[in-house]
């Protein structure tokens, strides 16, 4: 079995995945791949499908239609294998912020059900790459933005994730921490040969660490290639132009739905 | 050590750090608990039914339990998506230990709320009838606690965002505590009134802590416990479908 998986290239395979909301077709029978190891941005428009498609990805929305393998695994046969093999950070934050940062790595480490000695060393050595050790009794509401998502991509890669979905992981943090946080993601794709899915609104962030692109819209995938590729095919110098050009620059209207009156709330609930 | 417990903990952890709603949530009870003991006392003497305060005691730890657990099954809504509960949902547990350890952990605060009402009740004067009744009497508390509990995280499960929050406080909270006895004796009551009361679920958890703690009792101790036990494990069990079906919008 795991000669298998190691033989086959593939860590993500998608086969006509489709999400229909009633007579909406949110995401409409798109396929794709990733290779293993690879670094891949998923990128698209307000609204193109992304966060759905992350959802039926990551066991948290059954698809209408269409097959997903990760690591050979289908997460709707095999939902616990599927989703020990993947790690994710997700839009919105979900750490506990009245409980500390080692509070929060713990809690993960026993809902994988990591034994403890392992734990332990695997908590240290994550915190350490997110220079987050020093701080590891503080309570997570005390620390800033970028330091929230460092400890959660830290805790993302706890239980040794083959797969790690990042959904704009860098949305709101200054230029400085997205950098910092790009480099370590970097490393860890590196040093723990994890395949990284990740999607951004930056897309100088993607045309810098991505090595594979694909681009949603309207629930379709228009667009899949290395950004180089994507940039001479569309006779672009960035790829932000060619991701322009091949969207399109109208800007997407979407209506606040639950979820954005909930985030209203809540910042005015939190001062 | 076990995914329930682990979630029981954490919403342990949480009640003992936010000293500022422990305190913030005792107050209305506490306000109920002397305004309306001291303020109607003697009418109610006076019609020859003893003391208020005495009478009022399981009615106002009745009424900190509910806020609190309706309240801490309602949050869930939060936590599904700014909270630890989303990080939970992509983890390899089952929904059912997700909610059981959730809720069990909002029964337990709730319970520790119920407590300390009781506790403070102490110093205005109350005296419970009947030392040996006590540990029956927290086995109401803990009842009520998760029956309540489990009902705020039904209806979360249905809600998709706070805005439905005011009207479950207006339209389900207010009632089922005025309507519960709580407050007045139900002897003597007229007949429709008495039917309401009769069809509340809280009115057999305020009747169950009355015969623990002053042993005086409407429906009976057998009928509070049975009642109580029996709609406590449906709302479980339909909270937890409710639960599983849910999901977070994001």
């Amino acid at each position: 079995m795991e000669n298998l998986q190691a033989r086959n290239s593939n860590i993500i395979e998608v086969f006509g995945l489709t999400k229909k909301f009633g007579d909406f077709v949110a995401v409409d029978n798109i396929s794709f791949t990733v290779g293993r190891g690879e670094i891949f941005a998923f990128l698209g428009p307000n609204g193109a499908g992304k966060t759905t498609s992350i959802r039926m990805m990551t066991t948290l929305l059954a698809p209408s239609k269409g097959a997903i393998l990760l690591n050979g695994i289908n997460p709707w046969e095999n939902q616990d294998a599927a989703r020990k093999s993947f790690g994710i950070v997700f839009q919105d934050p979900s750490l506990d912020e009245e409980l500390t940062t080692y509070e929060n790595m713990e809690f993960h480490g026993i809902l994988y059900r990591i034994p403890k000695e392992v734990r332990k060393k695997r908590m240290e050595e994550l915190l350490r790459i997110v220079e987050l050790w020093d701080r590891k009794n503080s309570l997570v509401k005390t620390f800033s933005g970028g330091m929230k998502r460092r400890l959660e991509i830290a805790r993302g890669l706890l239980h040794h994730p083959k797969i790690l979905f990042l959904d704009e992981p860098t949305l709101g943090l200054d230029p400085q921490t997205r950098n910092h946080i790009w480099t370590y993601i970097k490393n860890l794709n590196k040093t723990e040969q994890i395949t990284i899915f990740f999607t951004t609104h930056y897309m100088e962030e993607a045309e810098n660490v991505a090595r594979q692109v694909a681009i949603i819209d309207h629930g379709k995938i228009i667009a899949q290639a290395t950004p180089s590729k994507l940039m001479a095919k569309t006779r672009t110098k960035t790829l932000e132009k060619a991701f322009l050009k091949l969207t399109g620059d109208t800007i997407r209207e979407e209506t606040a739905n639950a979820i954005d009156n909930l985030r209203l709330q809540r910042r005015i609930h939190n001062r | 050590m076990n995914v329930i417990y682990v979630l029981w903990l954490r919403q342990l952890k949480r009640y003992f750090r936010s000293k500022t709603r422990i305190i913030g949530s005792l107050g209305q009870p506490l306000l109920f608990l002397v305004a309306l003991g001291f303020g109607l006392g003697p009418i109610f003497r006076k019609a020859g039914e003893g003391n208020y305060i005495n009478f009022l005691v399981p009615g106002v730890i009745a009424m900190g339990i509910i806020f609190t657990a309706l309240f801490s099954g309602i949050e869930v809504i939060w936590d599904r998506q700014f909270g630890f509960l989303k990080e939970t949902l992509v983890a390899p547990v089952s929904r059912f230990k997700i909610m059981l350890g959730r809720t069990l952990g909002g029964a337990t605060i709730a319970s520790l709320q119920g407590l300390i009402i009781l506790f403070l009740s102490f110093f205005v004067g109350f005296k419970p009838q009947n030392i040996f009744l006590l540990p029956l009497a927290l086995f109401f508390i803990f009842l009520i606690s998760l029956l309540f509990t489990a009902l705020g995280t039904a209806i979360a499960s249905v809600l998709e965002d706070m805005q439905g929050f005011q009207l479950i406080m207006n339209f389900l909270i207010m009632p089922l505590f005025f309507l519960s006895g709580a407050l007045f004796p139900l002897d003597g009551l007229p007949k429709t009134f008495k039917i309401i009361i009769a069809i509340n679920p809280l009115s057999y958890g305020v009747d169950g802590l009355r015969h623990t703690l002053i042993n005086v009792s409407h429906f009976g101790l057998f009928t509070d416990l049975l009642v109580l036990s029996s709609i406590t494990i449906a709302i479980l069990i339909i909270g937890s479908y409710l639960f599983s079906k849910s999901r977070p919008k994001n």
